[in-house]
């Protein structure tokens, strides 16, 4: 991969500092509590990222407990979950790993696809959302599609049936070089959908926020829970500082009157 | 309680200094009436400590200290373990936490002279503490192999790789490789669990025993032991327990709704405390976009980078917590408390402050030629605090101190 990044660098050194431009992200709102979200983007992740991501630190019947997909005893739900979320042949209590090794996977892509159990700590989920949307046709890549945001990126664009094909729209901005000339060059403005996917733009942004929300709940399956249980230490420590400021005014009592 | 009672204190007393040490140090031990909230945080440093050690002992029950297990061993902490991600989230929390005390208490000592004889030993000590919590610091954040702990292991560690002629030998004598690796994670770990806390306790205990031999400074600078009454009690002075006590369990509290409000609602504090870039696992091919320490190194960092040559620069960081060390002998002037002090004093300590806060964001952000520039104007104003610290003190005019506490 550094090899080929390198070799790439080489090759369009114009190309990728006009990209190095920092991108504004889009804004995505994030709600762990929204179970029908969490299961929507389980639904798509098992579908269209697990063939080449892992998750290899979520476990498919904790995930299934959390997102509500349980029976009535409140453990998660086998038959649903295997007949629905589980591709690969794994065991209920086992992590949500992909079907590809690693081996096939650098010689297809350049790259073993990054396992993605902790993406939106490490990118924060703006950044996933934004990627996820910024796929456009780039006929100079491999797979024939780059991205706005993470430029040359290895990944091709699974979400293309989805989506619909963006294609860049360009204008054209004049910079001066240091020693004087001025000169035109081309900056990627803005995507436009060309072709449309199976899906209307406003529902493909609504599923993509279903997906990283679900990344979000991935990343950090505690986060409701630690939450919960932190209303109650709070409370309960505001009620013992009362205590323990009144016991303090009680002995001060001599100090003051010495 | 007497020495000679009978029952079970009688029994034990006769074998152990069980009363005794509880009177000379408790009950018996006379602080000064007057102590305000800046006194609060030597009782929550011990508190941050025993955190510390505790959720630490609980951590390296399932921690695997290896280049292929840490991270996700720590992951697996996060979610497998029971509890296991409150008690990494209070262990990564109070590192940070740790810092804020120490920093605060520092500063306390700096306000009311807390160093100025006849404490210059409590002032070494914990110095010497401080120390060794940033190699504490330092070696844990490498621990859970993400990439900042990575490549900052790897930065920090190469500025010995500065020193002449002994600098190659000793880095890898320090890393136990040619780069940070297995072998570096192995014994940073060993010395983050055993050497350095068994260290720090020790001189916990030192700087306690030289406080205690002395006696507690306090915001007006005056010695209580000067004024005793008939019983040879101070004036100002009240016994440690009950007193403070329960006066440090309301900062106790008030310090653990802050310490919780972190814990269970933004763990990461904002990358303040856990940085993005850590919950990548360490990849020894790819070099972060910026490589930071965390934030309590930060102006140290601020300090490195501003200076163009890489062993001044190290020399600067190095003599910046050097200076510290001699402080009590800077200082000329004739009271302690800040309160008492002339307007020079006032200024200096204010300006000093601020440096260090400054520094603090500078180290943080990324390098911009404005920056470097003020880096550069902070790091003079930083070590002038100290530089000019036997004139400012010695010529400026004083008020006159207080006969008793106010």
């Amino acid at each position: 991969m550094q090899r080929i990044c390198f070799f790439l660098l080489l090759c369009f050194p114009t190309l990728v500092f006009a990209a190095a431009s920092q991108i504004p992200l889009d804004k995505v709102k994030i709600d762990p509590r929204d179970q029908a979200s969490l299961q929507r983007g389980a639904k798509l992740y098992v579908n269209y990222c697990q063939g080449c991501h892992s998750l290899q630190f979520m476990r498919y019947n904790r995930m299934a407990v959390d997102l509500g997909i349980v029976d009535t005893d409140g453990k998660a739900h086998t038959h649903l979950v295997k007949n629905n979320l589980i591709f690969t042949g794994s065991k209920l209590h086992e992590p949500m790993l992909n079907g590809m090794s690693e081996e096939e996977a650098a010689r297809w892509f350049g790259m073993v696809p990054p396992d993605l159990s902790l993406i939106t700590r490490v990118r924060g989920p703006n950044w996933v959302y934004s990627y996820l949307r910024s796929f456009y046709a780039d006929a100079s890549r491999p797979w024939g599609t780059n991205n706005l945001v993470f430029n040359d990126v290895s990944m091709p664009n699974v979400l293309l049936e989805l989506q619909g094909e963006q294609v860049p729209i360009y204008r054209t901005e004049v910079t001066k070089a240091p020693g004087g000339a001025s000169r035109e060059v081309q900056v990627l403005d803005h995507l436009e959908l060309a072709k449309p996917g199976s899906m209307q733009p406003q529902a493909f942004d609504s599923a993509m926020r279903d997906l990283v929300n679900f990344l979000a709940y991935v990343a950090e399956p505690v986060k409701l829970e630690r939450q919960r249980i932190g209303y109650w230490v709070i409370g309960f420590l505001i009620v013992f500082l009362v205590v323990v400021y009144l016991l303090k005014k009680e002995y001060w009592k001599d100090v003051k009157n010495k | 309680m007497k020495d000679s009672a009978k029952g079970f204190m009688g029994w034990l007393d006769a074998r152990f200094p069980a009363s005794s040490f509880w009177r000379n140090h408790m009950t018996g031990y006379y602080a000064p009436k007057n102590f305000n909230f800046w006194y609060f945080f030597g009782s929550l440093a011990l508190l941050v400590l025993v955190n510390q050690i505790v959720t630490g002992i609980w951590l390296t029950m399932n921690y695997e200290p290896t280049a292929s297990g840490a991270f996700a061993s720590v992951e697996f902490i996060m979610r497998d373990v029971k509890w296991g991600w409150l008690i990494r989230y209070l262990h990564s929390t109070g590192a940070s936490a740790f810092f804020v005390v120490i920093y605060l208490h520092m500063f306390r000592g700096l306000l009311y002279g807390s160093y100025k004889k006849p404490r210059e030993l409590i002032w070494l000590f914990g110095m010497a503490m401080y120390l060794c919590l940033m190699a504490e610091a330092f070696m844990g954040y490498l621990l859970p192999w993400g990439q900042m702990s990575y490549w900052g292991a790897q930065v920090i560690t190469s500025l010995f790789g500065a020193i002449p002629y002994v600098g190659e030998g000793l880095l890898q004598w320090l890393r136990g490789d040619y780069v940070v690796s297995g072998a570096t994670l192995t014994r940073f770990f060993a010395l983050h669990v055993i050497a350095l806390p068994l260290l720090l306790i020790g001189l916990v205990i030192f700087h306690l025993i030289a406080l205690h031999q002395v006696g507690s400074n306090n915001p007006d600078g005056i010695e209580i032991k000067d004024k005793k009454d008939a019983n040879g009690v101070p004036l100002d002075g009240i016994p440690f327990h009950p007193y403070y006590t329960v006066k440090d369990l309301v900062g106790v509290v008030v310090f653990l709704i802050v310490f919780c409000l972190i814990v269970f609602f933004m763990p990461t504090a904002g990358g303040m405390f856990l940085e993005p870039d850590n919950f990548a696992a360490a990849n020894p091919l790819v070099t972060p976009e910026h490589i930071k320490p965390v934030w309590y190194f930060t102006p140290y960092y601020a300090m490195l980078r501003a200076i163009p040559d890489k062993l001044f620069g190290v020399v600067t960081m190095a003599a910046a917590i050097a200076i510290l060390f001699v402080l009590p002998w800077l200082d000329r002037s004739p009271v302690k408390s800040m309160r008492y002090r002339g307007v020079f004093s006032k200024i200096a300590l204010t300006c000093f402050a601020l440096s260090f806060i400054a520094l603090g964001y500078l180290g943080w952000s990324s390098v911009t030629p404005l920056y470097t520039f003020l880096a550069r104007v902070l790091t003079v104003v930083y070590f002038l605090f100290f530089l000019l610290m036997p004139f400012y003190t010695r010529y400026e005019k004083t008020k006159p101190v207080p006969e008793r506490v106010t």
